[in-house]
Parts: structure tokens; sequence; C-alpha cells
């Protein structure tokens, strides 16, 4: 026995692993699986897509371009380069209830903050609320770290500084008196953006965190200072901060300025005529990028979106077609299955 | 050896490392010997004069590294890869900040991963061969130190040294012989480590100094040797001794080389010559060559290329860039201002091109290499652990020794193999014969009982138990006296130049030349003609067990040209009769014409025989009057004595004698063949692979056993012998060769057209000789076609051939074949054959002929052998196999793979090839794939986002896209996959074809992929791209953030490229299942954990996707997108992988469809390619009719000379002239015997020795023919000492039963006897082959349970059981 076990020791195991006899699944891509499954997904896709096709069309959108290039446009005095405060009023009219709570965009085109250069020139740290930040800045955040006197900025770096600073006022015109639509800021940015990534600095009054360092170059006002009608609203939680802080994925997005979901516009914005004042701060026109303001309102896959209901229209529809050739093939040339 | 001398030169090329693949090439190898050494000076003795040469000390050294240069030099030979100095130069890259558009880590943690796990596996690689060098440099030998030996290490030996070698040691150095315990100064060395060649060959020193003898004499030794510089010719030595005022030269026939080992002789004395690197082993075993698969080449070709794209993306992307910063960049600076270094859109765009090179890096695939090994490693494995490629008789497993080729035995074209111990098992076995016209020892019906093997020890008491014999009416014939058949056995048992030893009574054993030679006397001995012992000028039988002594008159020896040899003895009545055995050719001529009716019998007995791949010689007498032989050995005598011409005379007196002879039969020798050897040739030339079989051989022999494993058959068109002996001839036979080719097949292709098989045509065997004269007349038959050398016609010609041809070419002629003008046209006939033999080849020439067809042809090649002299070729060719366990373990260590069986190769290349060369493909095309549809990305990105060099993706995510979420599957896939089951691989050999088409993974299907790759690219950035611009989530926020676009392209590609590699899987283990799901469960929970809150209060700075995640992917608007893409990405390739299974199905589809079908149907299997091969192994039974023009090879492996040392009583000691039974010095060396035995079974078959040069008018007259080998054990050479034991034992019991009477022994102890015997018999039967071969060949049964036989014996359990039985009987 001895002996025979001696012998057998070098005999590699018999284990359905070590042989490659592991129990296995082959699938194949055999007719009765393909062609139906072809059927099957192109008919929830054209299912998926007649769904998403119909809501897109009940989604309504009103995009108002006012760069003022025209000089028709309103805006058009604002873009002189001296001008400073200017503000100009878009007017326009809506002829059908626009359902729901509307959402108030403003848009920017040809504006690159997907820019590498652009996206790594913050200071993460000093935008958690880190001190020492506030004192020596990241140098990611060049060209933008110190000023010419040597200061920190805060907070500093190119997205921050390049910050939207266009303001909306929207008026309902009824009869030729102006009652204003009020926006709602709050909670237009991302929560985690709003309670984790960004924080002030804890110190009170958030001023103090301030002392010695500069508002960014572009600002008017410094951070703390951002949102005079609400404390809350300050520093580095301010919204439109954070709207803005969160970078495009595209050269032309927009990004939300606020919603109109107060008293009487809460089931939305009723027909008629309606001016936007503008205050007219940013300018674009030097690299040729448009401004434009966007309302729109939402379903439960979000804004207006056709492209999608059409692709899945178009991919289900494919998806039949190939079946059929398919099947015309397979009939055609089969597998001699009885040899 | 340790560090590489060229180093320094070679650090150059780092930077070019295409130029330095070149330069390698070309004098990488040689450059490394630091002086050429004109001749060599050795003074005996005198260590200080030799130690000026600086000569090489014995100490060997093939490991690469020491723990001090292990880290440099193996990373200095890691960054000659050229990705991976392509990822070193990223690195550098990454860390200037103007450019570094991705965080250092995201290239050196894969770097850093793969270099650490290659340079753990070289240096475990290399820890082996350190383990090995040392244990053979540690070996002791007994070196004479003023003028006492001392034990000393074989690396501590001096050249110049004087060593003491006992019998059975391996020989430390190449030395020069002084003295020896034999007399005259002989010694007889085995060569197998060297050459392969298993007989011993005879060694001599220069008599003056043999006569020195002992150690007190030798220490004074002071004699010089100048001598050759070290080289690598095994049968060459040319130098002089300077002793005493006097020179002598000095030769190979004095010189021991390291390798071999002592045989037979007490003890000797050498002086060292060459040692270490420099001895002849050494040279010829060359450098360790690294071996890359082809497909290595095509991924390092292709790596460039994708560098290549690479590069010209950049340059895109940067054009781009210039564009941009011009155009709106320079605008954009109110919110974007230029680094105050940069100022210049020209250099931006430079610095673009860089950043760019950096974030497309990821093309060519970083994990790519670590993947590959691991996936070999794998492979490697289950080539380790596959138990139908264990031998159970010898308990070796296969065994992988290199991870690198694995994929390469998938594309195997031409097969290499050694013959002895390769194809066969280098045991001959007497299997039948034919006396005086009728024939004995029928083929074994494969249907029928198995038929009893018979017992002799009752009837013969010196009997070798290990004899098998089948055919009782044999022994009747013997038992019942018949004349003819005593003759033919007493024949047997005088006509031989075997030695005989007899260390105690009845204890016998054959040291015969060649095995062959051995099994005839001991056949002679089991049918009760002993041969007992010879002196010169006798020989004593024991004849039906009575002692006869006949008294030798002359041997008139072999030789190749005489293809016979005769004896002439003197019987004790006084009778003077010749005896002759050989070649059926030449004897049959010589026969009285009263033979005439016999010999035609005879013929087709022989015929027969042949046809079965045995190798037949035919036995004839004479009886002479004592006047015939007076006047004959007068004749003999002067030409004996003549001076000139000293051959020719002898022959033509040998002629004269042996004239007019008595036909008395014909014997037929089976050269086993290892189990399975037929069908698996047949199995891999059905999947088209060609097999040249380069063998030490006769030519006979090797054709013989090229027809008995069917590399040769009947029906093959024509087989064409090349053996021209000059430029011219071989050149000439070559053009024949090919003429005929094409004329054969124009022919054959007409009438295939008329419609008719040309399957009658003339199964010629035609000798295509020259007709110069040193070749000789007498073996020649007439040339059909005298044309003149054609030139090579057009390769197109050849390449179209059809018909099956075979080629047979000659040592001699192979050599003029190889030269740089003939080559080509070599190969180009060659290789419209489909088999080659090459007979009588040196080691260096069949690694020649390797290097040839991996120069010319530009296929995979695999060398297989088990001997030393294979070592070369092994080394080579493309992949290396060695045979383990029969010869040695030299061509293993030299091997890529091993395993102990030739039919393992079947298995090796056509279940674990394939699979790996397919697993290997598959991957490579997903790899690439998966890689561009990741990075491309990245570049459709560009044009969006001011060809900035901006990501798509988080970094965290590249860094671990190809080393964790796409890792597992992918590797799971090229690790496990299979297309079709094992059993199909092997019953559908043309499987094989597309890993030798290369179809699976060139240049096409890399496209093909990448332009997938890049397909779904697009797909992933346009897709969320044109839904995300102006989408928002339900609450209003816009979805086009880039962190947002980042999660939801990321997704949808891991998504995508999972359900990829579950569409490409075509065989999903549980293991599949869990990489490919828990990968995608990785990517998710990793995700989550980096943007998780915990991770970003740690650090901010680093993980600022914090929440993108968590919220992204609550969207149904992300989810439809993703759903969406993965469809557009998969639909097309579900739908062309459809259609391409149906319009152009692969056999490898319809196998699986069959299987498919099969499984469901429970049908029963059909055969349609796989009955093919199957019927091949029954071809030969069938066709008996159609073998006619086939004669034999005969049973003759050994060269002349032999009889004359016989005659000369130089090679017999005094203690077996004087015939001392008892006296025997080792007859208490169980432990000597014992090893002697092993080393039988490891020899390599009868070639005869290294005078490759058949021309006996070049053989010197006054130089004794001492290269002649002495003794090897004869044809059944394993016997068991327990059995012996037993069977002498019992022989002691019954020696009146079995007493010269005759009468049929029936005592009871006897027929006890063989009922136990019968147990280990029974089991020797029993088992099936562990490959389930349906053994359809006589030979091949008679093959397995020779073998099996031999096997059962050897692990014992079977003989001590026998002696118990025994000692119970007593």
């Amino acid at each position: 026995m001895v002996k025979e076990e001696q012998e057998l020791a070098n005999r590699p195991d018999n284990t359905a692993f070590t042989q490659q006899r592991l129990p296995a699944w082959q699938p194949m891509l055999s007719a009765g699986i393909v062609i139906p499954g072809f059927v099957l997904i192109g008919l929830a896709f054209i299912g998926i897509g007649v769904a998403l096709f119909v809501t897109s069309r009940s989604i309504q959108v009103l995009e108002l371009d006012y760069t003022g290039v025209g000089q028709n446009s309103p805006c058009y005095k604002c873009t002189y380069p001296n001008v400073s405060n200017c503000v100009c009023d878009l007017d326009f009219s809506i002829d059908s209830l626009f359902k729901g709570t509307v959402f108030f965009y403003y848009g920017l085109s040809n504006y690159f903050q997907n820019f590498r250069k652009y996206g790594v020139s913050k200071d993460d740290v000093q935008l958690s609320g880190d001190l020492t930040n506030f004192k020596s800045p990241s140098d990611t955040c060049s060209p933008y770290v110190y000023d010419s006197n040597n200061q920190p900025i805060v907070p500093c770096g190119s997205i921050a500084n390049s910050m939207f600073n266009d303001t909306f006022q929207l008026f309902q015109k009824i009869n030729g008196t102006k009652t204003l639509v009020p926006f709602d800021g709050k909670g237009i940015a991302w929560w985690t953006d709003y309670n984790i990534k960004y924080r002030n600095p804890s110190v009170t009054p958030l001023k103090n965190a301030f002392n010695s360092t500069v508002k960014p170059i572009f600002w008017s006002k410094p951070a703390y200072d951002l949102d005079i009608s609400d404390p809350a609203n300050n520093g580095f939680i301010n919204q439109n901060f954070l709207v803005w802080m969160r970078r495009a994925a595209l050269p032309n997005f927009r990004k939300l300025y606020g919603r109109i979901d107060e008293g009487v516009y809460a089931q939305g914005l009723p027909a008629g005529n309606y001016s936007l004042a503008i205050a007219y701060n940013y300018p674009v026109l030097s690299f040729d990028g448009r401004k434009k303001v966007v309302f729109s309102n939402v379903s439960w896959m979000g804004g207006k979106n056709e492209f999608l209901g059409i692709a899945y229209l178009v991919i289900g529809s494919l998806c039949i077609l190939m079946s059929i050739v398919m099947l015309i093939v397979y009939a055609k040339f089969k597998f001699p299955e009885e040899d | 050896m340790t560090v590489p001398k060229d180093i320094p030169d070679k650090w150059f090329p780092i930077v070019l490392p295409l130029k330095r693949k070149k330069q390698k090439g070309l004098n990488g190898a040689k450059s490394t010997k630091k002086r050429t050494e004109e001749e060599r000076r050795v003074r005996a003795n005198d260590r200080e004069y030799n130690e000026k040469f600086q000569y090489a000390s014995n100490c060997i050294m093939t490991s690469k590294y020491n723990i001090v240069t292990f880290l440099p030099v193996n990373l200095f030979e890691q960054f000659q890869e050229v990705a991976n100095t392509y990822f070193l130069f990223l690195l550098i890259l990454q860390l200037i900040p103007q450019i570094s558009s991705l965080s250092w880590f995201t290239t050196i943690v894969p770097l850093a991963l793969v270099l650490s796990i290659t340079a753990v596996k070289d240096a475990t690689d290399d820890y082996f061969r350190h383990k090995s060098d040392n244990q053979v440099n540690n070996r002791q030998s007994q070196v004479l130190i003023r003028g006492s030996l001392q034990n000393e290490k074989w690396m501590n030996v001096r050249v110049g040294d004087i060593i003491k070698l006992e019998n059975n040691q391996f020989v430390a150095a190449d030395l020069l012989l002084l003295s020896s315990s034999e007399p005259h100064g002989l010694c007889y060395i085995e060569t197998a480590e060297l050459d392969g060649e298993s007989n011993m060959k005879v060694r001599q020193s220069v008599s003056v100094i043999s006569a020195l003898g002992d150690p007190n004499n030798l220490a004074s030794f002071d004699g010089e040797v100048v001598c050759e510089p070290p080289n690598n010719k095994l049968d060459r030595f040319c130098g002089t001794l300077y002793w005493r005022d006097k020179k002598y030269t000095l030769t190979n026939q004095n010189m021991l080389l390291r390798g071999c080992v002592l045989r037979n002789t007490e003890a000797c004395y050498g002086l060292v010559i060459f040692a270490g690197p420099d001895t002849k082993l050494m040279q010829n075993s060359g450098r360790t060559k690294f071996k890359r698969t082809s497909i290595d080449r095509l991924m390092n070709t292709l790596v460039l290329w994708i560098f290549g794209f690479l590069v010209c993306m950049g340059v895109i992307l940067a054009v781009g860039n210039a564009v941009w910063e011009r155009e709106v960049g320079s605008l954009f600076q109110s919110y974007l201002p230029w680094d105050p270094p940069v100022d210049n859109f020209l250099f931006s765009a430079f610095l673009s091109f860089w950043s760019y090179v950096i974030i497309l890096n990821t093309v060519v695939p970083i994990s790519l290499y670590v993947s590959v090994e691991v996936i070999r490693l794998g492979h490697s494995y289950f080539i380790n652990w596959d138990q139908q490629m264990f031998c159970s008789q010898c308990n070796t497993p296969a065994e992988a020794r290199t991870t690198t080729l694995n994929e390469e035995l998938g594309q195997v074209e031409y097969i290499f193999s050694d013959k002895t111990g390769t194809l066969t098992q280098n045991i001959m076995s007497f299997n039948k014969c034919s006396i005086n016209g009728k024939t004995y020892g029928e083929g074994t019906d494969p249907l029928g009982p198995q038929p009893k093997r018979l017992d002799f020890t009752p009837f013969n008491p010196l009997a070798d138990p290990n004899f098998c014999f089948y055919d009782d009416t044999l022994l009747e014939s013997v038992k019942v006296g018949d004349t003819h058949t005593h003759k033919f056995f007493r024949l047997l048992s005088l006509c031989h130049t075997v030695m005989s030893e007899e260390k105690r009574e009845g204890e016998l054993f054959y040291k015969a030349q060649s095995p062959d030679e051995g099994a005839l006397v001991t056949a002679a001995r089991n049918f009760g003609f002993v041969f007992r012992s010879r002196t010169p000028g006798t020989i004593t039988t024991t004849e039906m067990g009575r002692p006869v002594t006949y008294t030798l008159l002359a041997i008139l020896d072999f030789n190749n040209i005489r293809k016979r040899m005769s004896v002439i003895v003197r019987n004790p009545e006084g009778r003077i009769c010749l005896y002759c055995k050989g070649a059926d050719t030449v004897l049959l001529e010589r026969l009285h014409p009263c033979n005439q009716e016999l010999m035609n019998i005879t013929s087709d007995h022989l015929n027969e025989y042949a046809a079965d791949g045995l190798r037949t010689l035919a036995l004839a007498y004479r009886d002479l009057s004592e006047d015939e032989w007076e006047a004959w050995s007068e004749s003999h005598r002067c030409a004996d004595k003549a001076a000139s011409c000293r051959e020719d005379r002898l022959a033509a007196a040998y002629e004269q004698i042996e004239q007019d002879m008595m036909l008395l039969g014909a014997t037929a020798i089976e050269d086993k063949l290892q189990e399975g050897v037929p069908e698996t040739i047949a199995v891999l030339s059905l999947a088209n692979i060609k097999i040249w079989v380069l063998t030490g051989d006769k030519q006979e022999t090797a054709v013989n056993i090229g027809y008995s494993c069917k590399m040769l058959t009947d029906d093959m068109t024509e087989v064409f012998i090349i053996s021209g002996h000059t430029v011219q001839s071989v050149r000439q036979e070559l053009g024949r060769a090919r003429e005929r080719m094409i004329d054969l097949s124009r022919t054959r292709d007409g009438e295939k057209e008329e419609g008719m098989e040309g399957g009658f045509m003339e199964n010629g065997f035609k000798e295509a000789q020259e007709g110069d004269g040193t070749g000789g007349g007498g073996k020649q038959l007439q040339c059909p076609s005298p044309s003149p050398s054609a030139p090579p016609p057009p390769s197109n010609l050849m390449d179209n051939i059809s018909g099956e041809f075979a080629l047979v070419i000659n040592g001699h002629s192979l050599a003029h074949a190889l030269e740089a003008d003939m080559e080509t046209e070599f190969v180009s006939t060659a290789c419209a054959c489909k088999a080659v033999i090459c007979c009588r080849v040196t080691p260096l020439q069949k690694a020649q002929v390797v290097e040839l067809i991996k120069k010319h042809k530009k296929a995979v090649t695999l060398a297989i052998g088990d001997g030393a002299n294979d070592v070369s070729m092994i080394k080579s060719a493309h992949i290396g196999v060695g045979i383990s366990g029969q010869e040695g373990i030299q061509a293993v260590l030299a091997s890529d793979y091993s395993f102990s069986q030739f039919r393992f190769l079947q298995r090796l290349l056509l279940v674990h090839g394939r699979w790996s060369y397919l697993r290997m493909c598959r991957f490579l095309c997903y790899f690439f794939y998966k890689n561009f549809a990741f990075t491309m990305v990245h570049f459709w990105f560009g044009f969006f986002c001011g060809f900035s060099a901006q990501t798509v993706y988080d970094q965290y995510f590249i860094t671990l896209y190809n080393i964790v979420y796409t890792s597992l599957p992918v590797l799971a896939m090229g690790i496990f996959d299979q297309d079709v089951p094992e059993q199909r691989s092997l019953e559908y050999p043309k499987l094989y074809e597309p890993g030798q088409l290369n179809l699976l993974f060139n240049k096409r299907e890399f496209f093909i992929c990448i332009a997938q790759g890049i397909y779904t690219s697009v797909v992933l950035f346009f897709v969320p791209c044109a839904i995300l611009s102006n989408a928002t989530q339900s609450t209003g926020v816009p979805l086009a953030d880039y962190q947002t676009f980042a999660v939801t392209t990321a997704t949808t590609l891991v998504i995508v490229v999972s359900v990829q590699i579950a569409l490409d899987t075509g065989f999903w283990t549980v293991i599949n299942h869990v990489f490919v799901w828990g990968s995608l469960g990785l990517y998710f929970t990793i995700m989550f954990a980096l943007h998780s809150q915990t991770l970003f209060k740690i650090f901010p700075n680093q993980f600022h996707f914090v929440g993108s995640a968590q919220i992204t992917l609550l969207q149904p608007v992300v989810w439809l997108t993703i759903a969406l893409a993965t469809a557009i990405c998969i639909v097309p390739v579900l739908a062309f992988r459809f259609l391409k299974v149906d319009l152009k199905p692969q056999l490898s589809d319809t196998v699986r469809h069959t299987q498919l079908v099969r499984q469901k149907k429970r049908k029963p299997v059909g055969r349609s390619v796989g009955g093919a091969w199957r019927g091949v192994g029954s071809v030969s039974e069938g066709r008996l009719g159609a073998r006619g023009s086939r004669r034999s090879g005969y049973a003759f492996a050994h060269q002349e000379g032999f009889g004359e040392l016989i005659t000369s009583g130089k090679n017999m000691r005094l203690s077996s002239l004087a015939l001392a039974n008892f006296a025997s010095r080792h007859s208490s060396s169980w432990i000597d015997t014992l090893r002697r035995k092993k080393n039988s079974h490891a020899h390599t078959p009868p070639s005869a020795s290294g005078e490759s040069s058949p021309a006996p008018s070049c053989v010197s007259v006054s130089v004794p023919p001492l290269s002649n080998s002495s003794s090897v054990l004869g044809g059944t050479p394993d016997i068991p000492i327990e059995e012996d034991r037993g069977a002498t034992l019992v022989q002691n019991t019954q020696t009146v039963a079995a007493s010269p009477t005759q009468t049929p022994p029936a005592s009871a102890p006897a027929s006890e006897e063989a009922a136990v015997l019968t147990p280990a018999a029974v089991r020797a039967h029993g088992g099936d082959s562990p490959g389930g071969w349906t053994v359809t060949l006589g030979t091949v049964q008679e093959a397995l349970f020779g073998w099996k036989t031999r096997t059962t014996a050897s692990n014992s359990p079977g003989p001590p059981s026998v002696a118990k039985e025994t000692s119970q009987i007593e």
C-alpha cells in the first residue's frame, strides 16, 4: 500500500478544476435565443422610446438669448466696453400656462469650463474651509493664487474668479404693472456640494476668516457678502457659487438660477407678458460667447430631451429589422442539424 | 557568464529598442569571449604553469543573476521590453507639472505591478538554475595532488590536473586518458549524455603513458599537451603530447569528454584539458536563448503601431490645440489666462501633445504584459496538472518548464523528432522468425484472446525471464528436435559479437554492441541455445542443456557495405561450418541454387515482416570441408597481411567464402515503438503538422521506424532517398526528386481530373542515388531519371505539389544540403514532402535543420527528443519538448515542456496548445478592444474641451480600470475558456489549423478589434453627450456637469465591456461568473466608496467627486443613457456574430453546434471529420498485398571492427578469459548491477559510434578501430533482480526437471512457478492504457505489453511475491 501511495505521489489531482472539467454553461448564439432576443429588445426599446417621446413633447421650454449681439437686442447697450452696472430688460410673452414648477436657467455658449487648466484651478482644501489654505492657497489655483500685492485670493483659482455674476429679476406685466415673480434660489446646488464638499471656516462672523485675504479679482463683492439678504447663503456655500463651481462638461451649458414655485406661481407661469431685468455684468462677447436664459418645466425624466426618445425608437426599430434579416438568413443557411 | 560582458554596449540602444534587436541577433551571442585562444598548452601536474593562460575553471554557471546583480540586470532586461520602457518614459513625463494631465500613480501602480511580478518569476527561475549548477559544481572528484588523491569539488578542478575516475562516474571535464585499470589502457565510456548514442565506446590511452599505471608514477608525469582551442566538435580532437622529448599524436580516441559515464572500467586517470565552459559538452549546449512566441512578437509590433497611432492622435490633438488656442483660447484669456511660461499657442500645443500622450497612453494596454504572463502561467499549470499526460509507469507528470510559450503550442507546423527513446522505447524484441519456410510468432490478433506468454523456465533454466514470445509452436519445434530449428538457433548463438558476463552460475548478462544483436542472442538463449562465454578462439554454448565448445576459426565482420557477418566455427565433432546472418538483399544472392523454393517462401515472410515494420535478418549456413577451409584461410591470411587495400582484399576474401550458402530462415526484430506513436503521428499529420525525424541511426533503421510508426506509408506516392557524398550529387538528387514530384503531381492531378484514383501509382521506393564512387556500388539500385541537376523550380510550383512524398536524407548529404547555396533547394524539396527523415545526423545538424526551417518558413517548429544529442535541436526550435525518464535529463533540462511519452504530444498540441492559442487570441482581441473603447473617449472629448487634455473619467477610474475593473473577467476567459471540449479537438484534428494559419489573432483581427473599440468609444462619448447636454435631473438641476458626465460614461463603459466579455466567454464556469459579476459589483462598490463623504473628509484634495455617484446613478435619464449606449454598442456585434456563425461557420462553430445538438438529442456520436484518422491505424492491415516493392531494413545497428577486438582478445579481461564464473569482481555489487540496468533503460539505440563516415576506405589500416562500442545489455535488458534470484532459486530446485533430456518439464515445482508468474503477467496485460487508446495494431499492443511488463516488474509489486512464493515452495 505504501508503495502504491508513493507511486501516485506525483499524480496530479483529479479534480474538475485541475482537469479543466469544471461544469460550465456554454452559451451559443443560436437562432432560438438571438432572434427572439432581438425582437424583445426591439419591442422594449420602442415602448420606452414612445413613452420618452410623448413625455418629452409635453415639456415646455422657453429660451431667450440676451447676449446683445444685434443692435436691436435690448442688451446691446450693455456690451459697450466702458459701461458698468448696466441693466437691460428683456420682454417676452407666454402663450399658454407654463405648468408646474418652472425652472429658470442661465446658459453660456462657447464657454470652456471643461478646459483642463481651468478645471484644476481651484483649491478643494481651501473650499472645504481649511484656514491654512486661506493664508497660502494651493499652487493649483494658478494664476489666481495671490493678487499683485501678494495677498492670497480667497476663493482662489480661475473657476471662482470667473463666477457668473449677471443677476435676474422676472416681472409679470399685468396691465402695465410689473409684479415680481420670485426666484427661489435655495436648493439649486447639489446636496453634497452644499452639505459636504464646500464648507465655510467655522469662524463667526464669517468675515473674520477672510482677514488679510482679497476677493477674487473679477468679483465685486467678497465671498462673505455674496447674498446680503440671507447670511446663511454666503461664503463658500452660496448656492450660485456652488452652481458655478460644479463645472460643465461641455462648452455649451446651462446652470440653474432659481425655481419659480412660490405663491401664485406655484402652479406654473400663467400666460401673459413678462419682463426680465438683467444686471448685465458678465462679458462674453470677447470670446464669441453667448448668454441666454431658459425657462423650463420638468417631468419624471427631467427636462425636455427629444433625442433620447427618438434614439430609443430608432434602435428599437433597427432591432426588429435585424431580427427579420436574421430570420431570413437563418432559414436559408441554418446548420444542418440532422447531420 | 553571470553578467553579460557586453552590457555597456547595450545601454545605448535602450533608447532605440528596435535597433538593439537587430544587432543582438548578429553579434550579441558571440562577443562574450574575452580573447580568442589560438592553441591550448597544458602541462600535467603544473598548476602554476597552466595558470598563466587563465583557462576557464571547471565551474559552470547557467544562471543569469546573483544577489547583487539581480536587481539592475533584471530591471535592465525588463526595460528592454518596449512596453516597459515606454511606461517608464510616461512616468517621467507625468512628473513634469506643465504636462501632467494625470496623477503619477495612474502609471506607476500598474508598472510596478508588472515589474515586480516578472521579477519574482525571473528570480524563481534563476534560483532553480543556481541550485542545479551548485549541485553539479559540488560533485566530488578525486584529484591527484602532490602524489596523493584528494577529494575535490568539480568546480575546483583545474586544467592540468590529473583526476581519477571510477566505474559509473560522470567524467568531470574533458580529459586526456592517461591510464586505466583495464588492459592496454582501454576504457569504456557511454556517451549517451553527450551525443545520445547509447552503445559503449572504447577509449585507449597513449601506450607509453598507460604503462605508468598507478598514481605514484602519474604524480611525476610532466607531459605537455598542445592542442586545438575549445570547440564544439564532439568527434574530433587534435593535439600533440610532448613527453620525455618525444611527440605523440593525440586524437579523439584518447579523450574522455565531460558528460560521458565510465563503464565497465574499474578506474582510470585522466589529464584535464578543457574545463567548465570550455568543455565540448558546454560548448555544444550554447547559450540559453530567451524564446519568444510569435504572438509575443506580433504583440510587440502591435504595441509599436499603437504607439505610432498614439503619436498621430497626439499630433492631431496638438494641432487642434494650437488652432483652438489661437482662435478661441487667446480670446478666452479673461477667464483663463495663459500660463506666463506658455504664453504662446504653439508652445501650448507642444505641451498639449505630451499631455495627450499621457492620457491616451492606455491604448497601449498597461496591464497587457502582466495579464499575458498570468494567463500563460495558468495554462502551464493546466499542463502540469493534466492527468492524461501523467505517465503512471514512470510516475512523471507532464511539466511546462517555461511558462512563456503556451500559445505557440497551438501553432506548430513542424515537429522535429528524435527517434530513439522518443518514438521508440529502444527495446528490441525478437518478434517473429521464419525457419525453413515456416513462420512463427503470429501477429497478435487485436480481437482475439491475448495469447499466452511462453514460459521458458521449465524447459531451460538459463532462459532470460524477461524474454517474451507467444508462439508455442516454435518451442515445440525445438523440443521435438527439428534440425532446421536447432540449426537456426545454433546460428544465432554463435554468429554474433556479443560478450557475456556470468557473475554466478546461470546468471548471464549479455553485452551486445547493438540491442538487436542482443535480442537475437537472447532469443537463442531462451530456445535452448545458450551462449555462455567466449575466448578469442572459442565460443562456449549450452545447447539444449548440453555444454558445447566451438572453436572460433574466423569472424567475418560486419560492415555497412557487406551488410552481413559470418563466423566460421569448428564444432566438437570437428566439422567446420560457416554461419552467416545479414540483410536479405545481400544474403539471398549468395545462396546455393537449390534454395530457390525456400528462398521464395522466406522472401514472402520477409516482406510480411518488413511491412509490419520489423527489422529483419536472413540466416544461412554453409558446411565447409577441411580443404575449403584451409584454402580460404590461406587467402584470408594473405588479405589480412596485405599492406595496401587491406579492406578491399579482406572483403573480397569474405565474399569468396560466403557463397553457396544454405538458407535457414529469417528473423524479425521489433524496435518497440512507444505506446500510441503511430496514432499520435496520424493525428498530428491530420492536423497538418509536418513531422521530421532526425536521428543518429542508420538509414535502414530510420526508414523502418518511419514505416512502423506510419510516418511513411505504402500509399505514399514516392519516397526519395538522398545519400550523395558530394555537393554535386546531392544537388542532382534533390533536383531529380523535385522533378519527379512535379511530374507525378501533374499526372496525379491529371488523373484526378479524369476521375481516377491515384492510389495504385507506383509505391516506389526509389533510390535516387548518386553515381560517384565513394558510396560503393553494392547497395545501389539504378537511377531512373538520369537527368542532370535542375535549377530549383519556382517555389509556387513546389507549394502546389499534390500527392504524398517522403524524403530520406543521410547525414553526409545533409551536410551539403545545409550549405548556404543549397539550403533553399533543400527546403523547397523537403517541405513539399509529407514526411522527412534525416538519418545519421549529428546533434549540431539537428539544430541546423531546425534553424533552416525557422529561417525559410514562417512556421512554428517544435523539437522533441530525449537525449543530450537533442539538446541543441530542442534549444533552437521555437518549442523544445523533452521526453523524460529514458535517457538522462539533459534534454529535459533544456526543454520547454517535458513528459514521458511521445503520445502525450498530441494532447499537448491539440488540446493544451490549441486552447492556449484560442484563449490568448480571444484575450488579446478583447484586451485591445477594451482599451481602445476606454481611451478613445478622451480623443473625442478633446474636440469639446479646447484640446486641453482634460480626461473624461475620474483619475481613480483611469488607474483602476485596467487593473481592477476589467482585468479579472478577461483573465478568467484567458485561462478557462474552451470552445469545444477536449475530446473533440482530438477527434477533429482539423480544429488545429486556425492556429497554424494564425487566423485567430493577426493584424486583420487586431484592426477589427480596435475598430470595434473605436466604435464603442464614439458611442460612449456622443450618446451621453447628446443626451446629457440638455438633460436635467427631476429636480431641475442640469446633468451636464463634468462629474455626472464622467460617472455616466465610466459606468456605461464598464457595463459595455462587461457585456462584451460575457459575449466573448464561451465557457462559463463558476469562476467566470464570479469574476464578471464581481467586477461589476466591485466597480460600483469602489465608485461609491471613492465618492463617499468619509474619504472626502480625510483627503478633501484627492476625492473631489464626492457625492457624484450617489446622485447621478439615481437619475432615470442616466440609466436610460447607459442602456441606450450599451444597446448601440452590443446589438451590432451580436447580429454580426450570429450572421457569421450562420453564413461562414468555422469548424469549431460547427463542432460546438453539433455538440449542443447532440447534448440535446443524446444522439450517437457523429463521425464526419473524426472518422478520417481512425482509419489510418488499420490501413496497413488491410493492404497486405500492396507492399510489394519495399525491402526490409535489416537489424544491424553496429559497425565493423568488433570482431577484430574479439579475435585479438583485446577487450577481454583476464577474468573472462579464464571463464571464471564465480570469481567475478562484481559479484557482490548489487547496486552496480542495478545502476547498469537503469542506464540500459536510458540507452538510445544502436547508432554506431562517432565516426560518421561509412566509407571503409577512410579507415586507416594501422589504427585499430577502437571507435567501436563494446557492450550493452541485450534485447531485454531489464531483468528485475528479485525475479532473477527467484528464478535461480527455482532453478536449483528443478535441475532434474530441466535436465538435458528434453523431456517436457511437468514437475510440480515448475508448474507452481508458472502459476506464480502469471499474476504479474496478468497484471501486465490488465489495466487499460491511460490514454484510452483503442489499439488496432499488433505492434503497438506488443509495445504496450512489453512496456507494461517491464515497468510492473521494476516497480515490483510482483517480484517480491514471486520470491515469497518460491521460498514457500522450498
